[in-house]
Order: structure tokens, then C-alpha cells, then sequence
């Protein structure tokens, strides 16, 4: 294998001195090995040996205070207080049972109490500290003290506890925290995080403390303390203070999200409404709540029972979640795609009889209303809400050219907001439809698009399936002459220490070119909803100018019969839908409103949007929200 | 017949190399008994892996290096695809993308590659031996810096940086001109501040930790704080086998694998540490010398390069866990727990054995 080289020994040679560089350095580095061990076991040995020997080093982590959460007005929504809990370490505790038993007789221990126990147990890892009674009295306190010595395992602790003052109200936006599962840690470690997180027992499960997790936490400290052999704390050698976490400043203005949950009454439903010029959610409502006090220190199983098998589903973040199709509140929208496509002016008129036919069709689209609306324009298509001047419209509008101008209103794509689990909803289109039946089991003739299929979809119902939060938000949108803000609902994060703040969504996300005179055109007929049209009768009186749109989306359909919501059982009943904005000159609210089976949407949804109206511009007297907090604060008590 | 037999069976087998691997290996195993808080069954299972491991050597050193040269290419190759593989859908074991299943066992790529870069370097610098250019080295470059990138994504920084020094080892034996290294190493230096200006901060945090593990008092300080307590308080003699305290009370993290030598330098004290060293440079020596005496370019190259990743191994081990160094999570040889380091191991020692044995009978 040796190859004809000029000089082979030169090669070699060349070779050999290399190595013996190499050589030399594996020496020099076994010498600094050796010098380091020297060091270490001969000139600070008697040092390395007290710290080992008599006293043991350890370092025990400083959870940070988690974030407050304000609304706009700076009104606390979720902080911290603490107090002082009972906790047992099930691996020390021999018999448990009977130690809870006997630990009742010195504080009241309530069966309640005693179930979350055991549920917490089942969660956690053997070696933790679990709390079995929060909130103790100072009496308590005293007894226990008195009574520790006759205990192992059993611990009095002050911890820091979460509070919701506001309990249900807002819920589905705050989300709530909950103890470290299993499955957080192991998510917790993947990302890097195990460390940051030592001694912090509770983190975000959802809402606005899961999404913004991160900013709320803080950065925990450490005590470096001497232990003695039995594992105790001695005393601290050094510290390093934890960082609190950052305030969270929302967009939500809490006083108008109790006049909007309170609006609804017994409704369930879904209410958005955001300040166009800027994307702040000012009210985000999801009904039925939920008390997310209930999850701070452990949910007992009853109240999960009930929270989780609820027909009500007080869990389903509606606004986020729900999907409904929008009904005639879609039609100001398609008229403006009319508009700018060029497709109708806002002064051609269609005569309706109360039925619309494709042409070689026999299918018999009706008009809400039966003898129909007579000549109908464009103002007066969307001030009477015409089905059949939308099922012309629609049978004249490419159905992918429709979805291509709408998307950028957020129609079936993410409206961006900040935090997790939105759902797309559904703007159709040819491909759209081809991807839904794409399974082998579907046909050419399920995946076609039909001109009928157009013309469902053209009054909102068909394949439209939007969440509220879409709706409102494409509201806003349009209310702000097309210049799209993201959705957010936390409006600033403030450093806890430093005090900056700073805003989530300064600037403008885009900007869709739209014509001022086809914005106005829309515009002036929402107006005419409220004055003279579907809202007229709910809006009599508003001190202040408005548009609005009704809305009605069906839950199942009647095949031709005429729907009287008497016959019909409560939970197939009609969706009522509105949305509306104010002022019309310079717009500071847009807002969706969705009652489920509220039947139309002037019967129950319109009077919601009346009073969020009512309630953000003309102010009605302040609740007494601000008091409240403080009291809760002081006291600890929650319900 | 049986001196045939015996002659058959040790003759390709270097008795220093072998005895000095066996001795520290033996350290190894008494440790890991307490470090294992004298478990039986960990001693056990980590013993039967010396079986394979001492097979494998026996082959290897028997395989001629020029049949061993055939591989070189196949075997990267395949170090190549499987480290693909992880990127891909590799099994994420504490965090990192490291593993990947053969559906019979969880291999780890990086470790095979281990053996397969300083091979298909040996080739490769061996096949163009006659004229050595610059464009060869920035080949040389490429076969280094593929897997290098491809294990700093799994992520497991420690591991790439000591592929890469391999490598680089075998770029220096063969004769990378002075000018170029300094150049790189120039370059390199320049290149930190951008590099650096570019990271996001929790990166910029990660290196920092790296560096100076009290960043991060609960994680990495937290073993090296109690690592050179294990090691200070064992002084010059040792606290004896069995007896450190730290290892006992369970304040030594990682004590089986990475921190192994911290157990050791608790029980064994400052003589125990000093003995190992030396077993250790006598091994690196031997080493050396089969590569100085190698009558290839490919022998030179491969054994030169097998016995500085030994080397290597073990200075930054030590240098961890003595908290000189930077932690970053690799093993001692011969030393901690864990089949497949202790497989690339007695491979290495059968390259090197390999080389050894046929150093004359290819001459020409």
C-alpha cells in the first residue's frame, strides 16, 4: 500500500513530529488534571471536607410571585395572597387516615377536603408536600403549632394562592392554574424548564395564564443553605431573590364584561367586542362559565363531575371554540364583496317575489319572508335582510373569488388572538370542499362545487361555520374602513421590577384596500338595520349613532315547513346572531353577539348588544367592582 | 496444539493496550458497585456488555487494516443515514433527539460516528496520499462538518465538539499547513462576535451555563458544586470504597455515568486519582507509539486519531467534573456505566491493535 512517494522518511518524519506535538499536549492537559486534583484534595481538602462532612450544602429554590392580571382600568382580575395550609408528606405518614382523622379534631377537616386529598395524591409523586386544608385561621394556626410535635409528615406552611376576585365573570379569558401535572413536567423538561420551575407547585392550564405562562412566572430564586444530617435547613449562606413575574394588563374592560355576562341571563352563548382602532378586546364572553377558583388548589371530583358532563358545556370556550354558521349577519359582507367586485351597484334593485330558482333548477330557495320584500335595493337587501337578493347575488358570485375577498376579514383562518385553541371555522370554496370529501369512500359528485351549494352559502348558512370571535372580528375590521388589527386581550405586559410596559400589538397587522364609498355604502345601511329596519325596534333611542345586523343561523333544517319555535324543542331552536358598531363616524366598539337557540336575532341577541353598547359609550353608573377586589384581597375569601 | 490455539486466539492482541484497558475498566466496575449503592444487578449487567465489546476487539484486531480501510466508506455512509434518521423520527429521550429504533434495540448514531469519521478520514487522506492538496483538507473539511451539524441539532453540543476535535485531529497528523491553522483559528475568533450578535437569548443563555455553570444554581452548578465537594473532601487517600459520604446520601448527580470519577475521587482520594491518570497515559503512550510505528498513512492516521478521541474522552471528562471545563454530558472511558460507549471503546482498541499486528506484513 506504501505509494510512490518523493520521499517517504521525509513524510514519516513529518508524521512523527506532529505527534509528538500532540503528545506533548496530552501531557501539559494530564498535568493540569493533576494539578486541579492537588488543588482540590490537598489545599482546600479541609474546606471540601467541612462542607461534606458537618455541613452539607444544598440549594433550595424561591418560587417568584406569579403576574398580576388588571383589566384596561387597571381593576385586579387574578393576583396572589398568602396563607397558611396544612400539609401532609404521604411517604412520611404511616397511617394516613388516621392521621387526617386525628388532625380533625384539631381543625375542621370537611369530607371535601378529604376527597381533593386523595385526588391530589393519585397526581403527585410520593415525596411532596400536599395541602389538606388552605386558608387557616390564626387560631388554627395556633392550635396546630401547639399540637405539631405529635406528628411526622405533618407541616404548617404559608403558601401563596391564586384568587380570582371577579369568579365567574371573565373565566374564559383569565383560564385558571392548577397544580404542575405529570404531563406539564414532562413538557416542562422537554422544553428545558425543569430547573426554572423547581418549587413552583401551580401553573397556567388555560386562558391568558396558560398562553401567557411564560411572562406570568417569573424567575425562580435559590437559597443556598447549610442542611445538617437530618436534611433541616441550618441557615442560609447566600441568596438569590427571585424576579417576579410580569403584570398583565388586558384589554378587557371588566365592568362592561359583567354588564355583557349579566345581558345574557340564562342564555348560553358567545359575545366579542373590540375596539376596532386598536384590536383591544374590550369584552369577551363565553356562557356558561366556569369559577376558576375551583382549580387553584385542586379541583374536589363533584365539581369536575359537574363542570365536565354539564350539557351546558360551561367548559367550551365558546367565542374561541364554537363554530356557528352566521346567518344574516353575514350579508353586509357580501354585499361589500358585491361592491368592490364590481358585481352590483348599490342602486341596482331586484324585484322579489319570496323565492328564488337557479336557473334549470326546480329547487325552490324561499325568502324569510313569504309574499317578498317587493323592489329591493342594496340598502334595502341588507335593512329588511332579503334572502332572495343574496341568492341572486350569490348565484353571480364565483364562490372561490368570494372566499379569496373575505379571507382577509379572518373568515376560516385565525384571527391571531392571544391564546390557544382557536378554531378556524369554515369559509367554503371549491378546494375546500375537494379536501372534505377526499376520503376514498366520497365520489366525484360529493367533492363537486354546486351553484346551490353558492347559494346557501350566499345568505350565511350552507357550509359558513365562523366563531364569534371571527365574527367581531371581521366586524371591527370593516368598522375601521379595512385596516385589521390582531385581536389580543392582553393589551400590555408590565416588567414587575422595572416597571416597563409594553404593548402587544402596537401597529396595524394590514391594511385592506377598500373604497371609502363602498365602506360608506355598507356603513349607511347598517345604520338603516337600527333605525329602520330588523334592530329598530331593540336600538329606539340610542343616544348615540350605531349599525347593526341581525342574524339567525339554523340548527337543523325544517325541509319546507314553517318554523314556529314553540313546537320546537329548546336545544334545536335557531342560533340568534348580531353584530353592530358605534359610533358610526369614528367607530370605538364593533361588536358579535351569539345566544344559543335564541331563535331571531333581534328577540334575544340584539338586547345584549344594546346594553354593551350603552354600557362602553355612555358609561351607566360604575359597579361596585373596585371595592370588592380589595375586600377580597384582605380577607382571603373568595366565595 | 493448545500454543497453537493460544497464539491463534491472543496473537493480534496487544497485551499493554489490553491489560492497561482492562485494569481501568476494572476501577470502573468497582466504583459503579458503589456507585450503585452496591446493587449487584448493575454490576452484572454492565459486566456481561465487556463480552461483546471484547468479541468485537478480537475481530477487528484480526481484520487486516486494508480490509478495514473497505469499510470506511460504508460505514460513514451509514453513520450519515442514521444520524438523518434521528433528525427525522428519532426517539427523544430527556430532551434531546439522540436515539434511533431499529426496531430490535435504540441505537445512537453519534457514537458510531465516532469510530466512522477518523476512519473515512484515514481513507480518504491515505487514497491521495501522493499529493496532498488544499482542496483535499476542505474535503476532509466537509466529511468532518456534516455529522458535526447534524449531532449539534439532535442537540448535544458535547458530543459534536468532540467529533469535531477528532476530526480536526487527523486534519493536523496530516499535515494541515501551520498558516491554515492559524488562519482558521484567527477566523474563528472573528466570526464569535456576529455569531454571538445573531443567537436569541435563551441561546445566548444556554452558552453562558455552559461556561459558567453558577448561572444556573439549580441545574448544571448544582452537580458541580457537589462534584468538587465529592472530589475536595476525598483528599489525599480517599474516604476508602464505599464510604463517600456524598455519593451516599445521594448528593452526586449522575454518579453511574458522567460523575463517575467524582465517586471514584471521593473513595479513592488524590493516589487513586494519580494511579488512573497514569494507567491512563500509559495507554495514550502505547497508543502514540502504534501510531508513530504504523508503516501506512491510513495505520498513522487511524490509530493517531483513535487515541487522542480516547484522550480526549477523558481530559474533558475529568475537566467537568474537577469543574475546569464546561459540562457538557460525556463519559470517562472505561470507566461509567453505558453499553455502546464501552463497544466504540474496545472497537477503538481493536483499530488500534489492528494497525499494531499487520504493520509488517504489508509492506511491499
Amino acid at each position: 500500500m506504501i505509494s510512490e512517494l518523493k520521499n517517504p522518511e521525509e513524510e514519516v518524519r513529518r508524521f512523527r513530529a506532529r505527534l509528538l506535538m500532540l503528545a506533548i499536549f496530552v501531557f501539559i492537559s494530564f498535568s493540569i488534571l493533576a494539578g486541579r486534583f492537588v488543588w482540590l484534595q490537598l489545599a482546600r481538602h479541609s474546606h471540601y471536607t467541612t462542607l461534606a462532612e458537618s455541613n452539607r450544602i444544598t440549594t433550595i429554590p424561591v418560587p417568584p410571585s406569579r403576574g398580576v392580571i388588571t383589566d384596561r382600568n387597571n381593576v385586579v382580575l387574578a393576583n396572589d395572597y398568602s396563607a397558611y395550609t396544612l400539609e401532609l408528606v404521604p411517604s412520611k405518614i404511616q397511617n394516613l387516615e388516621e392521621t387526617i382523622d386525628r388532625l380533625s379534631e384539631l381543625v375542621e377537616i370537611s369530607p371535601k377536603d378529604r376527597r381533593r386529598f386523595r385526588k391530589l395524591m393519585e397526581e403527585a409523586k410520593n415525596f411532596e408536600s400536599l395541602p389538606l386544608r388552605t386558608r387557616l385561621s390564626d387560631d388554627e394556626v395556633a392550635r396546630l403549632a401547639a399540637n405539631r410535635y405529635r406528628f411526622r409528615g405533618v407541616e404548617i406552611r404559608s403558601r401563596a394562592f391564586r384568587q380570582y376576585p371577579f369568579g365567574e365573570v371573565a373565566s374564559h379569558v383569565l383560564g385558571y392554574i392548577a397544580r404542575v401535572s405529570q404531563k406539564d413536567q414532562e413538557r416542562l423538561a422537554e422544553s428545558g424548564q425543569t430547573a426554572a420551575y423547581r418549587g413552583t407547585d401551580y401553573i397556567g392550564k388555560a386562558g391568558v395564564e396558560l398562553s401567557y405562562e411564560k411572562e406570568l412566572h417569573g424567575t425562580t430564586g435559590n437559597d443556598e443553605v447549610e442542611v445538617d444530617a437530618g436534611g433541616r435547613a441550618v441557615r442560609v449562606l447566600s441568596r438569590t431573590a427571585p424576579i417576579s413575574g410580569s403584570n398583565l394588563q388586558l384589554s378587557i374592560d371588566i365592568r362592561l364584561q359583567e354588564v355583557a355576562e349579566t345581558a345574557f341571563g340564562d342564555f348560553r352563548g358567545a359575545l366579542v367586542a373590540i375596539e376596532p382602532g386598536s384590536g383591544d378586546v374590550l369584552a369577551f364572553v363565553s356562557k356558561p362559565g366556569y369559577d376558576p377558583n375551583l382549580f387553584v388548589e385542586g379541583i374536589d371530583p363533584e365539581n369536575w363531575k359537574l363542570l365536565n358532563e354539564s350539557p351546558e358545556k360551561p367548559l367550551l370556550n365558546r367565542p374561541l371554540r364554537g363554530a356557528y354558521p352566521p346567518g344574516s349577519t353575514f350579508k353586509p359582507f357580501m354585499a361589500l364583496a358585491a361592491l368592490e367586485m364590481g358585481l352590483r351597484t348599490p342602486a341596482a334593485s331586484i324585484s322579489d317575489p319570496g323565492y328564488f330558482y337557479l336557473s334549470g333548477s326546480s329547487h325552490r330557495f324561499n325568502d324569510d319572508k313569504p309574499g317578498g320584500h317587493g323592489i329591493v335595493d342594496m340598502y334595502k337587501s341588507i335593512v329588511v335582510s332579503c334572502d332572495t337578493y343574496y341568492y341572486q347575488l350569490a348565484a353571480d358570485m364565483d364562490i372561490d373569488d368570494k372566499a379569496e375577498f373575505l379571507r382577509p376579514f379572518g373568515f376560516g383562518r385565525k384571527t391571531g388572538i392571544d391564546i390557544e385553541g382557536e378554531l378556524l371555522g369554515v369559509l367554503p370554496s371549491r378546494e375546500w370542499k375537494r379536501k372534505l370529501y377526499s376520503a376514498a369512500k366520497y365520489r366525484e359528485e360529493h367533492r363537486k362545487w354546486y351553484a346551490g351549494d353558492s347559494v346557501s352559502a350566499g345568505i350565511g348558512q350552507g357550509y359558513n361555520a365562523y366563531t364569534p370571535l371571527q365574527l367581531a372580528h371581521a366586524m371591527a375590521i370593516l368598522a375601521n374602513n379595512g385596516v385589521v388589527f390582531k385581536p389580543h386581550l392582553v393589551k400590555a405586559i408590565q416588567d414587575a421590577r422595572t416597571g416597563d410596559r409594553r404593548l402587544t400589538e402596537p401597529k396595524p397587522a394590514q391594511t385592506i384596500a377598500l373604497k371609502a364609498e363602498n365602506i360608506e355604502v355598507i356603513k349607511r345601511a347598517m345604520a338603516g338595520v337600527n333605525k329602520e329596519g330588523t334592530g329598530a325596534a331593540v336600538f329606539k333611542d340610542a343616544q348615540y349613532s350605531n349599525g347593526g345586523k341581525t342574524g339567525t343561523a339554523q340548527v337543523f333544517s325544517l325541509k319546507g315547513q314553517k318554523y314556529d319555535s314553540n313546537k320546537i324543542a329548546e336545544n334545536l331552536r335557531d342560533h340568534a346572531l348580531f353584530v353592530a358598531f358605534a359610533p358610526l363616524e369614528k367607530p370605538t366598539i364593533a361588536v358579535a353577539v351569539l345566544v344559543e337557540n335564541g331563535g331571531f336575532g333581534s328577540q334575544s341577541a340584539a338586547p345584549i348588544a344594546r346594553k354593551v353598547l350603552d354600557q362602553y359609550l355612555l358609561g351607566a353608573p360604575k359597579s361596585e367592582a373596585v371595592g370588592k377586589t380589595v375586600v377580597l384581597a384582605n380577607t382571603g375569601v373568595v366565595r | 496444539m493448545w500454543g497453537a490455539i493460544w497464539d491463534r486466539l491472543t496473537g493480534k492482541i496487544d497485551p499493554i493496550l489490553f491489560s492497561l484497558a482492562m485494569t481501568i475498566g476494572a476501577l470502573g466496575l468497582i466504583t459503579l458497585y458503589s456507585a450503585s449503592n452496591e446493587s449487584l444487578p448493575r454490576l452484572l449487567s454492565q459486566t456481561s456488555k465487556y463480552g461483546l465489546a471484547i468479541v468485537l476487539m478480537w475481530v477487528i484486531a484480526n481484520t487486516p487494516p486494508q480490509v478495514i480501510a473497505r469499510f470506511a466508506v460504508p460505514v460513514y455512509i451509514v453513520g450519515l443515514i442514521l444520524l438523518v434518521c434521528v433528525a427525522l423520527f428519532g426517539v427523544v429521550i430527556n430532551g434531546a433527539r439522540r436515539w434511533v429504533s431499529l426496531g430490535f434495540a435504540t441505537v445512537q448514531p453519534s457514537e458510531l460516528m465516532k469510530i466512522a469519521l477518523p476512519l473515512i478520514l484515514a481513507w480518504y487522506f491515505n487514497r491521495h496520499e501522493s499529493a496532498l492538496r488544499a482542496r483535499d483538507f476542505l474535503f476532509a473539511s466537509v466529511l468532518i462538518f456534516v455529522p458535526f451539524a447534524l449531532i449539534v441539532r439532535q442537540p448535544d453540543l458535547g458530543t459534536a465538539l468532540l467529533i469535531g476535535a477528532s476530526g480536526s485531529y487527523v486534519l493536523f497528523l496530516a499535515g494541515l499547513r501551520w498558516r491554515v491553522i492559524i488562519a482558521l483559528i484567527i477566523a474563528l475568533a472573528a466570526a464569535a462576535q456576529p455569531i454571538w450578535d445573531r443567537m436569541h437569548d435563551y441561546q445566548r443563555d444556554r452558552i453562558l451555563t455552559l461556561i459558567d455553570p453558577s448561572r444556573d444554581p439549580l441545574g448544571e452548578g448544582y452537580h458541580i458544586t457537589q462534584s468538587t465537594i465529592a472530589i475536595g473532601s476525598g483528599g489525599l487517600t480517599g474516604k476508602g470504597w464505599l464510604r463517600g459520604t456524598q455519593t451516599h446520601l445521594d448528593f452526586l448527580p449522575e454518579r453511574h455515568t458522567d460523575f463517575i470519577f467524582a465517586v471514584y475521587s471521593e473513595e479513592f482520594g488524590l493516589v487513586g486519582n494519580l494511579v488512573l491518570l497514569t494507567l491512563y497515559l500509559a495507554l495514550f503512550t502505547r497508543g502514540l507509539l502504534i501510531a508513530s510505528n504504523a508503516s501506512t498513512l491510513f495505520g498513522r492516521l487511524l490509530a493517531g486519531a483513535v487515541t487522542l478521541m480516547f484522550f480526549t474522552y477523558a481530559f474533558v471528562n475529568m475537566g467537568m467534573v474537577t469543574g475546569i471545563l464546561p459540562v457538557v454530558g460525556i463519559p470517562l472511558p472505561w470507566m461509567s456505566f453505558g453499553g455502546t460507549a464501552l463497544i466504540t471503546l474496545f472497537v477503538g482498541l481493536g483499530l488500534l491493535m489492528s494497525v499494531q499486528a499487520h504493520r509488517k506484513l504489508v509492506q511491499t
